[in-house]
């Protein structure tokens, strides 16, 4: 079963989404059909194809180094959609562990 | 310190803020602090339909920074995102590069206070974004016993090196000494400030402890928080006092995160890591691939001058500058290449550059403020005193006040002797004349030095120096000195 690969817990877990036990009996199925779909890909010969990360056919896409000051955004206009704001910051849950 | 029968194992892994113009995908400016919240737009902000287009300088920038430490720069280099949930990053996945990275290996050559000398090899050096600041909302801003955290977005996005070293180093010592030879090099290269009191870098420590002589590597402890060099070194030395107490007292170190406390002087352990990290690392789909031709390569790499490494190597082997005063050298870029002119000009003769560049030239910048390479002395004015020196056209006490006058007006070392009557006097007869009229005009001392007290010629050097107005060769002076007295 493809269902074995994925542990849906943890994948809820990383992605902080909280799933109910019948959410987990419905979607764990579901991913499980996904798995089974994407194997499918893995049976293709791809001997000749070069291993790629984009299948937009551009290189180097980049910008000089300078500031565009007609992108920068006024702070009323950055906090307005804030869930909380104290003075001139976000103010969120306080945070509880070291990251990154 | 490391009791004989432990070595410790550190491998040191650091982010630096390169100092462009703009942000890594946007064209807010790159500024240490400011206004929370003013310097950012849809894109460091993570607004939906956004999109990143990468800072060209800041490629090149990387491109320089791991050619000086001699890595290679694979042809295809890629961003991809990593995954994870954080307050102070938006976008809830950070930009980075995971497997094809744009700098690979390379070797940091480093130098100890004492002169001895190790190196440590890079794994890689990659490109992602700094994320936001956040500060924690309690009474004392501390992080325990605070309700909520306040986040300001104006570093989010800044362009971040993470370099990542092999674990080849050994002590807190030599920590401190790769990580200060990577900030001279990187400050010299101009990609970054690398200050550390302004977070431009950041650093942990990954530290084990093994038998001397194991081969396997022991469990490591990361170390975070370290915010200065001085808390580097406090900190590794700490972390190997500790494991080596675990062990030695019949416990095992467990993997795991500790943060440095400063004023405690101690490690601690920050919750341990239930889960493994699982940041999901995918190649980012809004960004394309970076191609790195031969071409640019080499055009980055023509760009290249002597490292701050090579440079207190080249003082070191070649000109026999001490540990010591080639390191003062190295720290100041602008006084080492005054020094280069000088030592150039005097036909190689770098101890007596030295000693004035770091002695009497390094005082009065001191006392006036004015760097020396920003004042009135010309190297070739130096080199011109140096060559007065060597050749015993002045005496000492001369050369120090041609050094005040060369800073107060410029100009040319010979010159001043000439307009100031400072030639020392060498010539044996005109010497031999002022020793005749001093030991006349001293007859008891005379007596004294006959009778054994040979002290008193250091009264009869100062009495000859003074009545030639200081000009007297003082070697002259003692050897006609002696010679007078032992025919008397
Ligand atoms: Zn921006």
């Amino acid at each position: 079963m493809p269902t074995d690969r994925i542990d849906i817990r943890h994948v809820a877990r990383l992605a902080r989404l909280a799933l109910t036990d019948d959410e987990i009996a419905t979607f764990g199925p579901q991913l499980g059909s996904l798995m089974t779909h994407v194997d499918a890909l893995a049976k293709l010969d791809t001997e000749n194809v070069a291993a790629t990360a984009q299948v937009v056919p551009s290189r180097n896409v980049q910008r000089e180094d300078a500031i565009r000051p007609e992108t920068i955004l006024a702070r009323d206009v950055v906090l307005q959609n804030a869930p909380q704001v104290q003075g001139p910051y976000f103010r969120v849950p306080r945070i509880i562990a070291e990251e990154g | 310190m490391t009791a004989p029968y432990w070595e410790a194992v550190i491998g040191i892994e650091c982010h630096v803020e390169l100092k462009t113009v703009s942000k890594m995908f946007c064209g807010c400016p790159n500024e240490f602090g400011g206004e929370p919240n003013t310097k950012v737009c849809p894109v460091c902000l993570a607004l939906p339909g956004a999109l990143p287009v990468p800072n060209a300088m800041a490629i090149e920038y990387m491109l320089r920074a791991g050619l000086a430490f001699g890595a290679t720069i694979p042809p295809h280099s890629k961003f991809d995102r990593k995954n994870y949930f954080y307050p102070d990053m938006p976008k809830n996945y950070q930009i980075s590069q995971f497997d094809m990275p744009l700098t690979q290996g390379g070797v940091v050559r480093y130098w100890l206070e004492d002169g001895t000398r190790g190196e440590c090899r890079l794994t890689r050096i990659h490109l992602e974004e700094d994320t936001g600041k956040s500060t924690h909302a309690s009474a004392d801003g501390r992080l325990a016993g605070a309700t909520s955290s306040l986040i300001d977005f104006n570093r989010a996005g800044v362009p971040l090196m993470e370099c990542v070293g092999e674990p080849d180093i050994r002590s807190a010592d030599e920590a401190v000494a790769f990580l200060e030879t990577l900030a001279r090099t990187f400050r010299e290269l101009g990609v970054s400030d690398v200050k550390m009191e302004e977070g431009s870098l950041r650093c942990d420590a990954n530290v084990s402890i093994r038998k001397r002589g194991a081969t396997e590597l022991g469990t490591k402890a990361e170390i975070k928080n370290m915010n200065s060099f001085r808390s580097v070194r406090r900190a590794i030395a700490s972390e190997i006092a500790r494991q080596i107490e675990v062990v030695e007292g019949g416990g095992r170190v467990i993997q795991e995160t500790r943060g440095w406390d400063e004023a405690a002087g101690v490690t601690h352990s920050q919750r341990s890591k239930e889960e493994a990290h699982d940041y999901r690392y995918f190649p980012d789909p809004d960004l394309v691939p970076i191609d790195v031709t031969a071409d640019v390569v080499e055009r980055v790499r023509a760009t290249l001058t002597e490292t701050p490494y090579e440079r207190y190597a080249r003082y070191v082997d070649t000109l026999g500058v001490d540990s010591k005063r080639a390191t003062q050298l190295v720290d100041d870029a602008a006084l080492a290449a005054w020094f280069d002119r000088a030592v150039a000009a005097s036909d190689g003769k770098a101890q007596a550059v030295v000693a004035f560049v770091l002695g009497d030239l390094a005082r009065l910048a001191n006392e006036s403020g004015t760097p020396l390479a920003a004042g009135k002395v010309t190297p070739e004015a130096l080199a011109e005193l140096v060559a007065l020196t060597s050749s015993s056209a002045i005496n000492s006490k001369a050369a120090k006040q041609i050094v005040e006058t060369l800073w107060s007006e410029g100009g040319s070392a010979k010159a001043i002797v000439e307009r100031e009557g400072l030639a020392q006097v060498s010539d044996r007869g005109a010497v031999e004349a002022i020793v005749d009229e001093v030991l006349a005009a001293n007859p008891k001392v005379v007596a004294d030095y006959k009778a054994g007290k040979t002290n008193v010629m250091g009264f009869l050097t100062g009495a000859v120096m003074k009545a030639s107005r200081g000009k007297a060769n003082p070697s002259l002076a003692q050897e006609l000195l002696k010679e007078k007295l032992a025919a008397r």
